[in-house]
């Protein structure tokens, strides 16, 4: 009965169910001005300087979403408004100045329906920096797209389907002298790579609680204050970039799940890496044709991503899920439709090769990956035409 | 039993499920993704391809506790049901979509994936009977509520899809009954409206809808003399039996309505002419299949050498109309059924579906008609 879907959402560990549920006790509004309010005030703010630490920012440059998926639209949106602000009450307005967005075509859905959207209804223009076949970004090919014209350029910095660890520092590198802001999507980093905001040059950067033991419903963006974003909710401005009332005990639990997540990375890492790699050994040896996607030296130690000719995905899941087992995909699906993945299309995979995703998290356990390699080899079989 | 159960998203299906769930069968419940637009919402009451019918199907599984699946099926879905039904109309005939969906869709693809991954059966919520002959083989028939009857739509299925069909609402007195069911075992879509339209086509027009995808060319209306009454924007949006939408402007010679007698895509024309032309004495087609065992293992045809001996049946030509009494017999590779009197408004493309009493013998698509006045040449 193992969890292989780290990626999806993660077990919330007691710690951090025990803080929630202590914090949803606190009456208050963390607005109000009576005590009720600024102790529910104090609830937030340690959540938020714990998510804050996390991921190496200042507190204040920290804003807290209802998602990552709004922490992703609010840094995407909110930034290519702002670099196309000529004054205060003229946004966005003929001829943009700068139209271009530089993304790539292996992102999450956030981020490419984000960018869609722009595209429709604000005349952005994309272009799409290449990825290789193990889904890394080419850096000759950003080099060459970046420009004066272009707003930001935003990727993952842990793609969530496939694993790959982008080269950020490279990038990063790269649009800074080109004087181009860079958002990440770090959503699939936190808790797997280490993370410091104030020192990477990122512009911003978004990261959501519930993938890393959190509660669903608490995400963050991360802002550099050398860039301007426009907020994309009005209302009491109770954060700067984000209105709505402030969500003391998600934000709270939030904090101590990313505190945990975070406390000795290197060693949570390196346990994972273990783990991954004996699962993605397991796999290779067992399983003729399978084929690991994503970078083999630059991985998530929570992913392992593998293709096998013919493999129908939706009868292996089938067979995992009535073995006790939850793995997935990888793929976004619309109303638990599974469709062939944009990621891997991007990385040129034909969509013959049937995916499996298997991601690991900090509940992870050797049986675990011993129970799923002991029937993976007759699932495959049994799921493959 | 390990049972697979098709769910739609319907009250029938979640009805059906609940029953076999009690009937003490291990259940799965899965709903059929057969759109190409995910994206789609319901309009009316139609459809059973909509993200809300998914989600409602979903439901009624949590609430059934069972594990629940959407499987894709909308690229075997869109080449064997879409595309024949334009396909078929294109070639001027009239075809069922729900009767391959069900013979290439639920019994076929759906239910090869079903034995494939370990199951026994697919469960439906179809109004229809399984029952087993003397030597064990199944036989399909009617439901015991005849007005919500569905063995029509099922007529086509084989032996062995039979073996692997399970309907647990055949025997319902009322439609009535199943959404007072549903009720008590408080499923949420007790009061959700039963859907009549074909399910692709969202907007219910199957004339628009064609039209968008088959190319169409103006041409002539004309009578059975061939002399031009009128014109048309496209042959094929036309069916056999159609009387209104001719736009013929002015009443005909006799005052008497006039009726698509033919629809001929090779000259774009029109045939119309009076209610006696639609009269049809002989209908027969070379595509045919039994559900069971077939006239001759059944004990009621002999052999011949080119086909079997005509016995006495009843023949239903759409899933609404009236059995009617007839003969049929097998002769040169195909299946002819003489009607006692003369059907009315028979195309070609229909599936005729060959009852005895109340058993299913088996369908063929109508591929050749004889008319009772001889009008068409």
């Amino acid at each position: 009965m193992a969890y292989f879907d780290y990626a999806a959402t993660s077990p919330m560990p007691d710690p951090v169910i025990d803080a929630w549920t202590s914090a949803v006790h606190q009456r208050g509004n963390a607005s109000a001005t009576h005590r009720d309010g600024q102790k529910s005030r104090l609830l937030w703010e340690e959540g938020r300087d714990k998510i804050a630490a996390a991921i190496g920012a200042l507190p204040f440059d920290v804003t807290l979403t209802g998602s990552g998926t709004e922490a992703i639209n609010l840094a995407i949106k909110g930034l290519f408004w702002g670099r196309n602000q000529t004054s205060e009450d003229n946004r966005n307005a003929p001829p943009l100045l700068r139209p271009r967005i530089l993304t790539t075509e292996a992102e999450h859905h956030a981020t490419l329906d984000a960018v869609h959207w722009l595209v429709e209804a604000e005349g952005a223009l994309v272009d799409f920096v290449r990825v290789d076949e193990q889904g890394t970004v080419d850096l000759a090919d950003l080099a060459a797209k970046l420009g004066d014209d272009v707003a930001l350029f935003t990727t993952l910095w842990v793609n969530n389907e496939v694993g790959t660890i982008q080269p950020v520092a490279d990038m990063v590198a790269l649009a800074d002298s080109a004087g181009v802001p860079v958002h990440l999507d770090a959503v699939a980093a936190l808790g797997y790579t280490p993370i410091d905001f104030a020192h990477s040059g990122l512009a911003a950067l978004s990261v959501s609680a519930h993938k890393a033991g959190g509660p669903v419903g608490v995400g963050a963006l991360a802002v550099s204050r050398s860039w301007s974003i426009v907020p994309l909710i009005h209302g009491g401005s109770q954060q700067r970039l984000r209105s709505g009332s402030l969500d003391a005990a998600g934000v709270y639990a939030a904090g101590v799940a990313a505190e945990l997540a975070t406390a000795d990375l290197a060693s949570k890492v390196e346990r994972l890496a273990a783990l991954r790699d004996r699962l993605q050994n397991g796999i290779l040896e067992s399983v003729p044709g399978a084929v690991l996607r994503g970078s083999h030296t630059n991985r998530s130690p929570g992913n392992v991503h593998i293709t096998v000719p013919g493999l129908d995905s939706v009868s292996a899941l089938f067979l995992f899920d009535e073995a006790g087992h939850a793995v997935s995909a990888g793929s976004a699906c619309q109303a638990g439709v599974q469709s062939p993945s944009h990621v891997l299309r991007a990385m040129g995979v034909d969509d013959s090769e049937g995916p499996l995703r298997f991601t690991l998290g900090a509940g992870t356990t050797e049986d675990d990956i011993d129970a799923v390699l002991d029937i993976l080899p007759a699932i495959v079989a049994r799921a493959t035409h | 039993m390990k049972i697979l159960a098709a769910m739609s998203g319907g009250v029938d299906s979640a009805v059906a499920t609940a029953r076999a769930v009690e009937a003490g069968h291990d259940v799965t419940g899965v709903h059929l993704a057969l759109s190409r637009m995910p994206g789609l919402f319901r309009s009316g009451s139609r459809g059973c391809c909509t993200v809300e019918d998914s989600l409602d199907a979903r439901r009624a599984a949590g609430m059934l506790g069972i594990p629940f699946y959407v499987w894709d099926f909308s690229e075997q879905f869109t080449e064997a049901v879409v595309d024949d039904f334009i396909a078929e109309y294109a070639a001027g005939r009239t075809p069922n979509p729900c009767m391959r969906c069900n013979e290439r869709i639920k019994f076929a693809a759906l239910l090869d994936k079903a034995i494939d991954l370990g199951f026994d059966a697919v469960v439906t919520g179809h109004y229809a009977n399984v029952t087993m002959a003397v030597d064990g083989t199944p036989e399909l028939h009617r439901a015991s509520a005849w007005a919500k009857d569905q063995s029509y739509v099922l007529g086509v299925l084989t032996t062995d899809q039979l073996r692997h069909a399970m309907f647990p609402l055949g025997d319902t007195p009322s439609k009535t009954l199943v959404r007072e069911e549903a009720e008590r075992r408080g499923l949420s879509v007790a009061n959700k409206p039963d859907s009549h339209d074909i399910c692709f086509i969202p907007e219910g027009d199957t004339r628009d809808w064609l039209a968008e995808r088959i190319p169409m060319e103006s041409g002539d209306i004309v009578d059975t003399d061939g002399k031009v009454l009128g014109h048309h924007d496209g042959a094929q949006a036309f069916t056999v039996g159609q009387r209104k939408g001719l736009g013929l402007g002015v009443p005909s010679a006799d005052g008497r309505p006039r009726f698509v007698l033919a629809v001929k895509p090779a000259t774009n024309e029109v045939v119309v002419g009076v209610k006696e032309d639609l009269d049809i004495a002989e209908i027969a087609g070379e595509r045919f299949s039994w559900a069971g065992n077939d006239p001759i293992a059944s004990g009621i045809a002999e052999p011949t050498s080119d086909g079997f001996t005509e016995f006495a049946c009843e023949v239903q030509i759409r899933a609404h109309a009236d059995p009617v009494p007839a003969v049929a017999f097998a002769r040169g590779g195909e299946v002819v059924v003489v009607p006692d009197e003369p059907l009315n408004g028979v195309a070609t493309g229909q599936t005729a579906v060959v009852y005895v009493g109340t058993r299913v013998l088996g369908q063929f698509t109508i591929d050749r008609t004889v008319s009772a006045t001889a009008v068409l040449h």
